[in-house]
């Protein structure tokens, strides 16, 4: 009850924001939103079923030039376009799945396989005419007051209720699952796939199950990241460090949990914001001051709250996570 | 309801399990004994699907299993526990229950009731809201046990549960299983080293030596026979 009114408060802030807040602060929370989504989406792989994936910009990038190729093109919106985004990574997203699972790679390996995944997409998008490799894509940015839903062109606090959405949905989408057989079956292969297989549970087909789930919601972050930003870059969208930031999140806030994205996308983004701010107003400029002090703070979490803040903070607020 | 012909298990040339057979009927307890490293576990881990046996045939129902998948093998009815203990730790233990009631169960509420059911006959009901790393190691053999007998199975894999129980709770168990055996019609095969259970249990034993069955029979041929006694029961017999 407790858990449910506070989430509505939550949510009524999300939905009023655009309201008060100015365009910086705006842009900010939309970049909260799309890490916090994407996170989610993450989470329903390694935080769920326990199948790290250290590549799940591939799917980004992928859902991302699939959308956004379409419309450069064709001019066909991403109405359209995230069909066969999503299309794709789930195909994607099976065929690494099934290539790790069929032939018994798991742990570490599997999350090798991702990130070899994501690399060689990245080097052959880099070689791509279509996408225009390396030079990138852009599409083409209309009025930011003018709009144009069809194509999914309009002013920013649009993109802000999209992906704010977008959130919601996973969220829900989240909730189900974990409540339901699919989220039993993939804690339990989690938590001891032998013993989960000696349960009747054919586990090979659950984790396929588990990554076309991510692989889907994850493409349509990529589709939301196309034209939010407009540009494309084979080494930006593929990047291992774009893999990296969309796990940070759910590792900071609680992996497995469903608020844990959520507060770790707020809580990281805040906190990148906020040492530069602080930084700013003490004047230091070092080089490299600030990954320092992001380091430092990520260091702690780990070391003090290795479930991450999620847990704790459910324990302190008498949540029932 | 089992039939185990002539199977046999090598690993890396030692012989685990050579030409053991012997069958199940259904609705009976039985019992396979015998020496640390005669090969029991693995005739369960052959049965249950884990790895399939070098030659020799398992059929249960009238089905030939052997090489199937271990989660085919509980599909088909036959439900196990392990030795070394494999909670989902970071589950509840009425989730742990749960997930083997998905089996048979679609939604949530029925696969709940079915598990607290169960947790209830195991006399684990009080903990049912713990996480399973919080439990004692007898509370995670009645766990195992639970979990299992959730899938529903027709015959019921047991690997050494009474194993660190103290009498009382073995006798406990026992009025369990007897309890599932008599209401349920559940079959049994249970590997167990506590003869005090076994002897209370068990109407058919079987004596595993060096991966060869050198004994079967009723629980009194069993502790006058001469060869059980020599390699394993000892001449002074508990009965």
């Amino acid at each position: 009850m407790k858990k449910t009114a506070s989430l509505a408060i939550f949510f009524a802030f999300l939905l009023l924001l655009p309201w008060f807040a100015g365009s910086y602060a705006l842009s900010v929370a939309t970049l909260i939103l799309y890490l916090a989504y994407t996170g989610q989406a993450w989470n329903v792989m390694m935080g769920f079923a326990g199948q790290l994936s250290l590549g799940h910009s591939l799917y980004v990038g992928v859902g991302a030039y699939a959308a956004g190729g379409l419309f450069f093109h064709y001019g066909i919106g991403p109405w359209a376009g995230v069909w066969l985004a999503m299309l794709l990574c789930v195909a994607l997203g099976l065929a690494i799945g099934f290539l790790a699972f069929r032939f018994g790679i798991s742990g570490v390996y599997f999350a090798l396989l991702t990130i070899a995944f994501a690399e060689f997409t990245r080097i052959g998008f880099d070689h791509m005419q279509w996408t225009n490799g390396p030079g990138g894509m852009f599409l083409k940015v209309a009025q930011r007051d003018s709009w144009d839903l069809l194509n999914f062109r309009g002013p920013p606090f649009m993109y802000y209720y999209a992906i704010l959405g977008l959130c919601a949905l996973a969220f829900l989408l989240c909730w189900y699952l974990l409540k339901s057989k699919a989220g039993y079956y993939w804690q339990a292969i989690r938590e001891n796939e032998e013993a989960a297989q000696a349960l009747g549970i054919n586990t090979f087909r659950w984790k396929m199950l588990a990554v076309a789930i991510s692989a889907a919601m994850t493409s349509v972050s990529g589709v939301f990241f196309a034209f939010y930003y407009n540009n494309l870059f084979p080494h930006e969208i593929f990047n291992i460090g774009r893999s990296i930031e969309i796990i940070l999140g759910p590792v900071i806030g609680g992996v497995g949990t469903l608020f844990g994205p959520i507060l770790g996308a707020v809580m990281l983004t805040l906190l990148s914001d906020g040492i530069t701010e602080a930084l700013a107003a003490l004047g230091l400029e070092i080089p490299g001051i600030k990954q320092v002090f992001y380091g430092l703070v990520l260091l702690a979490v780990v070391m003090f709250l290795p479930n991450g803040i999620w847990p704790y903070l459910a324990k302190k607020l008498k949540f029932h996570a | 309801m089992l039939e185990v012909r002539n199977i046999s298990k090598s690993f890396r040339g030692l012989k685990a399990v050579s030409d053991a057979s012997f069958e199940i009927p259904a609705g009976s307890i039985n019992a396979l004994i015998g020496p640390n490293g005669a090969g029991k576990t693995t005739i369960f881990n052959m049965i249950a699907g884990v790895f399939p046996p070098d030659g020799g045939q398992i059929k249960f129902l009238g089905e030939e299993i052997q090489g199937l998948r271990p989660d085919q093998v509980c599909a088909a009815g036959i439900g196990r526990t392990f030795q070394i203990v494999k909670p989902f730790a970071g589950l509840s233990v009425l989730d742990n229950v749960m997930v083997g009631a998905f089996l048979k169960e679609k939604s949530s509420g029925a696969a709940r009731k079915v598990a607290l059911e169960i947790l209830r006959k195991l006399h684990l009901d009080a903990k049912a809201g713990l996480p399973a790393s919080s439990l004692t190691l007898p509370d995670r053999k009645r766990l195992e046990v639970a979990r299992a007998l959730a899938t529903r199975p027709r015959l019921l894999l047991l690997d050494e549960v009474m194993a660190g129980l103290r009498p009382t709770e073995c006798d406990l168990m026992v009025e369990v299983f007897r309890e599932l055996n008599r209401a349920d019609g559940l079959t049994i095969l249970l590997i167990e080293h506590v003869m005090r259970a076994v002897m209370a249990l068990a109407q058919h034993i079987g004596v595993l030596h060096h991966g060869v069955v050198i004994a079967r029979g009723t629980p009194e041929e069993i502790v006058r026979h001469p060869q059980v006694l020599e390699c394993y029961l000892g001449e002074e017999t508990v009965v």
